[in-house]
């Protein structure tokens, strides 16, 4: 598979989908093309994170820490991106991803993504339009969930 | 600042005898030169003219010696009365006598100016060894004030014409002074008068150039200052560049040299504007003489006061005068010359507190501390005279684990530096058995004490060298030749051998190379080390002498770890090299090559410069693929950094064209489009893909077709390699040991696959365990050692450096170990580990620790806390083993 077909998978991911393609393929040429056995870990639970995978093929499974050991909260399918808010910020990770399957990833570096974003403003603006986007989604979900708080009366 | 002695009492105490003797041969060789003079004379007077040959069977006494004196010194003088000769047996005695002369004071002159030369450097060579002796004597706080570009400029450059000058130091001025004596006795006898005259002028030749040359001197020295200065600005910009760089002071510093390469440049001019007035002002006092002859000596001719034949012998003795006068004035003035640099230089290695000589020779006998460490009243400064520690009476046993504690600055590592002997004692006394600390010799000191301070120095040697340097304060035994050992002892230097062996095996404690190997593993592991100098090792190429035994051992490895990558799970993490198979991890030169060379010129990059290569690649008509490829890694490249600035870090890490060629690869790809390209752009777009590894860029290029046609390449490159290369390039085989090859590469024999999780990790935990279960990791960590240090250790990080000073320091098995800030900059759980460690491996033995942390003091048995230069507290402690 080449850097061409990787661009295509990258444009599905919603985060790039508005980039230029000559963007993806810098994206993608930067990148690291990554395989996992079945089983293998890409990430735990309170790591720091310092990349995304993009799922080319095979599957992930995403799961917690849990009083009662690791549970499985997802499962991830190809042409998903696992990771991507480390992109942006230095937080640990949220879960651990495992692959459940062989896996064919390509791992973007947070280094590598933000020199692109501050050398190109036009990708930069492109990821402040999608993370807009995905706020005004949380938004709505948290007044919907505020409302059936408030309709179940447990908030004032 | 004490006084050293002159000039001339240095040459004339370290050669007196030498200079006696090239005198006695100089003067013994002036009759022989006054006769190679005089023969031409006889030889056309004699045989060739037929003066004494008037009658046809008249013959010469040969080798008859006549000194013709003036009467008043008793007239002709026969040395030998000689044989009878005739004519044509006459010419030719006299002829070869000629040449026989002429061939013996050749001789004299080669023996003279041999005698002269090798007298020069042995003084050159004494004076050099008394100032690096110096250097290693001074005391520290000077070492720190020196510049070593200005030491090495002086002790180099700046002493060199002393050699040159002391063979004429004394022979020379007493030559000419007897030539121009003798040339102005006997002008005095011809005619006294103008005798007078000459000698006034001459006189007043003596007196009046030497003092206009003073400013000359004077200027002399300021450019020796100026130069000495540049030298040691050269040295910081240097050492600075770095620093330079990042502040941006580029132009800054230009501006200094540029103002400093003027003040030279006027000084010489100066210089040269002076020189030439005295040139000029001295040939014409020299010309004012003869002058002064036809005016003054002309009219007491006419006069009749002075016959003809007297002012022509007065003129010709004339001629002799001025040479001698001027060659003496020369030597004058390169004598002053050579006397400013010597006072110049040798001011510059007289500092206040020198070690005394005594305390660094006779290294090799040493000595144990017997009695414990005592300090009383003890007062410390540093250079600027502040007070580092304040009156502290301490009393350190020689089986005691003591850690210094308190804020940075507080005297701890004032206390440690005591140790090391940097700082300067105000009051109070350190001893040890009675005897002064700071008077103990050299090498007792460092045979009884290990310090490892925060920026410990290492040679550009290769660390085992450096990790051995602490023991070796003796040869072991003398085996350089006799010869070279006398010259050396004639030269004033000591007798030490650096082609014998100094290790100190006594304190190694044993003389076995295995042995001393594992010691060097168990410190190297102690300090945290042992898997840098591992990989080192594997990174390295086998020494050539190990070849045999240990490469096998190496192949072996190569089997077991292929034997265990054969497993399913880790089938691809590792690519091999098969000669049949393209090696999609590898680029494309590497895959053409297909094999490794020390030499630089056959290094996969340089492949496009080596004509074999260009012959094969044409041979197989790889050129247009070639360029094909390189037009589409050309577009790519363009169509995804033409927007970055030029020095973006990403034309380093990811661009095949550097920012500088990226307009240039825009012209060639708009001429591929439209007007075709050229060949020298057909040149450049076919360098492009050599670095292409497929795994790694992804660009697809390559396709079955150019997959099949590059391991044709890979063949023919093989096959028909011209012989002057063979022996240069060493091709990959299963079952071979590849000396050009890492020994990480020999164990791989293949490449690391890009795109998969955590090969690397997972390959060096393979090849790991793999030379453990051969047993071959000895072999790696030696291979580690002999990586060179370089210059300062510069090619260490920071973090290895100081684990470094701390092995060298450990590996000397001292009595006491002081360890000052030696480890600032490694992380807690390493701090944490090597404290343990080394305090476990030094149980009964002295460890004096100043702690950049306070929280590991609980290891120790005893804790000195300071603060502000005093000892706060002095607690002794029981530690938790104790106790368990």
């Amino acid at each position: 598979m080449s850097i061409l077909t990787e661009v295509e998978l990258l444009r599905r991911v919603p985060l790039f989908a508005n980039i230029d393609t000559s963007r993806l393929k810098l994206l993608a040429f930067t990148s690291e093309r990554l395989t996992f056995n079945a089983g293998a870990v890409l990430f735990r639970e309170g790591d720091r994170g310092e990349s995304a995978y993009l799922i080319l093929g095979g599957k992930v499974d995403v799961s917690v820490h849990s009083p009662n050991g690791e549970v499985v909260v997802a499962q991830i399918a190809a042409n998903n991106i696992v990771g991507e808010m480390s992109l942006l910020c230095e937080m640990p990770r949220t879960a651990t991803v495992t692959a459940v399957e062989p896996l064919d990833t390509l791992r973007i570096k947070k280094d590598q993504f933000l020199q692109l974003l501050r050398d190109l403003p036009q990708i930069t603006l492109e990821v402040m339009r999608e993370l807009a986007i995905r706020l005004h989604h949380v938004n709505q979900d948290l007044s919907a969930a505020r409302a059936k708080l408030r309709a179940a009366g447990l908030e004032q | 600042m004490a006084t050293h002695q002159s000039l001339y009492n240095y040459i004339w105490k370290h050669s007196r005898r030498d200079q006696m003797v090239i005198l006695a041969i100089a003067l013994a060789a002036q009759p022989f030169y006054f006769l190679t003079l005089t023969l031409p004379k006889l030889i056309i007077n004699g045989p060739i003219q037929g003066g004494g040959f008037e009658t046809a069977d008249a013959t010469q006494n040969f080798l008859r010696l006549v000194l013709d004196f003036p009467e008043w010194l008793g007239g002709q003088w026969a040395l030998l009365e000689g044989f009878a000769l005739e004519r044509v047996p006459y010419l030719f005695a006299l002829s070869f006598a000629f040449l026989a002369l002429v061939g013996f004071n050749g001789f004299l002159k080669f023996l003279i100016n041999t005698m002269k030369g090798r007298l020069g450097e042995r003084l050159l060579r004494r004076l050099r060894y008394d100032l690096i002796d110096r250097v290693l004597r001074f005391p520290p706080s000077h070492l720190r004030k020196s510049k070593q570009s200005e030491i090495a400029s002086m002790v180099k450059d700046e002493v060199e014409p002393l050699g040159g000058f002391s063979g004429d130091a004394f022979v020379w001025p007493v030559f000419l002074a007897g030539q121009a004596l003798t040339a102005l006795t006997f002008i005095l006898v011809q005619s006294f008068w103008l005798g007078l005259v000459s000698a006034i002028v001459v006189l007043g030749q003596a007196m009046v150039i030497p003092r206009l040359r003073r400013p000359i001197l004077q200027l002399g020295k300021m450019r020796q200052l100026q130069a000495r200065e540049l030298a040691g600005r050269v040295g910081e910009i240097v050492d600075g560049g770095a620093d330079i760089r990042v502040h941006g002071t580029s132009n800054w510093e230009r501006a200094d040299i540029v103002r400093r390469l003027g003040r030279i440049f006027d000084i010489r001019f100066e210089l040269y504007q002076r020189k030439y007035f005295v040139k000029s002002l001295n040939n014409f006092m020299a010309q004012l003489t003869p002058f002064i002859f036809y005016a003054a000596g002309g009219y007491f001719v006419i006069t009749g006061q002075l016959d003809v034949g007297q002012l022509v012998a007065v003129i010709v003795a004339y001629k002799d005068l001025p040479g001698p006068i001027k060659e003496l004035i020369d030597w004058d003035l390169q004598r002053q010359d050579v006397e400013i640099k010597y006072n110049q230089v040798m001011d510059q290695f007289q500092p206040d507190g020198m070690v005394p000589p005594e305390q660094h020779l006779d290294a090799g006998r040493t000595e144990r501390l017997k009695a414990p460490i005592e300090l009383t009243n003890v007062t410390a400064i540093d250079d600027a005279g502040f007070t580092l520690i304040d009156d502290i009476d301490l009393s350190l046993p020689l089986d005691q684990s003591i850690a210094a504690i308190g804020p940075s600055g507080s005297g701890k590592e004032a206390l440690g530096q005591l140790f090391a002997r940097q700082v300067t004692l105000k009051s109070g006394a350190m001893k040890t058995n009675e005897v002064d600390y700071f008077t103990l010799p050299e090498a007792t000191v460092s045979r009884c004490i290990g310090y490892a301070g925060p920026e410990g120095y290492f040679f550009p040697l290769d660390l085992k060298e450096n990790l051995l340097y602490g023991l070796k304060l003796a040869p072991k035994e003398a085996s350089g030749s006799e010869a070279r050992r006398r010259e050396a002892v004639r030269a004033g230097n000591p007798a030490f051998d650096a082609e014998a062996d100094w290790l100190d095996y006594e304190a190694l404690g044993t003389r076995d190379p295995k042995i001393i190997t594992d010691r060097i593993v168990d410190v190297l592991t102690m300090v945290e080390l042992e898997g840098d100098v591992y990989h080192f090792g594997l990174q390295s190429r086998l020494n050539p002498k190990l070849y045999g035994a240990a490469s096998e051992r190496i192949v072996e490895a190569r089997l077991e770890l292929h034997k265990r990558l054969a497993a399913p799970d880790r089938a691809n993490l590792v690519e091999r090299f098969d000669p049949g198979v393209y090696n999609r991890n590898a680029s494309i030169a590497e895959n053409i090559l297909f094999g490794a060379s020390t030499d630089p010129l056959l290094q996969p990059q340089n492949l496009p410069t080596l004509p074999h290569f260009q012959r094969v690649v044409a041979e197989e008509g790889l050129e247009k693929h070639l360029v094909a490829m390189g037009e589409s890694i050309a577009e790519t490249m363009l169509e995804l950094f033409r927007d970055f600035p030029p020095d973006h870090p990403f034309f380093d890490e990811f661009s095949f064209i550097p920012s500088s060629e990226l307009a240039a690869y825009t012209q060639i790809m708009k001429r591929a489009k439209t007007t075709g390209t050229t060949y020298p752009d057909r040149a450049k777009l076919s360098v492009l893909p050599l670095r292409y590894v497929e795994a790694r860029h992804r660009l697809g290029l390559i396709t079955d077709d150019i997959r099949e046609r590059l391991l044709a390449t890979r063949r023919t490159f093989a096959q028909t390699l011209p012989p002057e290369l063979k022996s240069r390039i060493s091709f990959y085989e299963e079952g071979k040991y590849n000396l050009a090859a890492s020994i990480q590469d020999n164990i791989l024999l293949g490449r690391v696959s890009y795109g998969v999780a955590r090969a690397h990790e997972q390959v060096n935990v393979l090849i790991r365990e793999v030379l453990d279960q051969l047993d071959v990791r000895d072999l790696i960590i030696e291979a580690g050692l002999a990586f060179n240090a370089g210059v300062g250790g510069k090619r260490l990080t920071t973090a290895q450096r100081q684990k470094l000073g701390l092995a060298r320091a450990l590996i000397k098995d001292p009595q006491v170990l002081v360890v000052n800030g030696a480890l600032a900059n490694l992380d807690d759980r390493q701090k944490t580990l090597i404290v343990e460690r080394v305090l476990k491996h030094r149980a009964g033995k002295t460890t004096l620790w100043v702690l950049t942390k306070d929280d590991l003091a609980d290891r120790f048995d005893r804790v000195l806390v300071f603060d502000h230069g005093k000892l706060s507290a002095d607690r002794q402690q029981k530690l938790h083993e104790a106790a368990q």
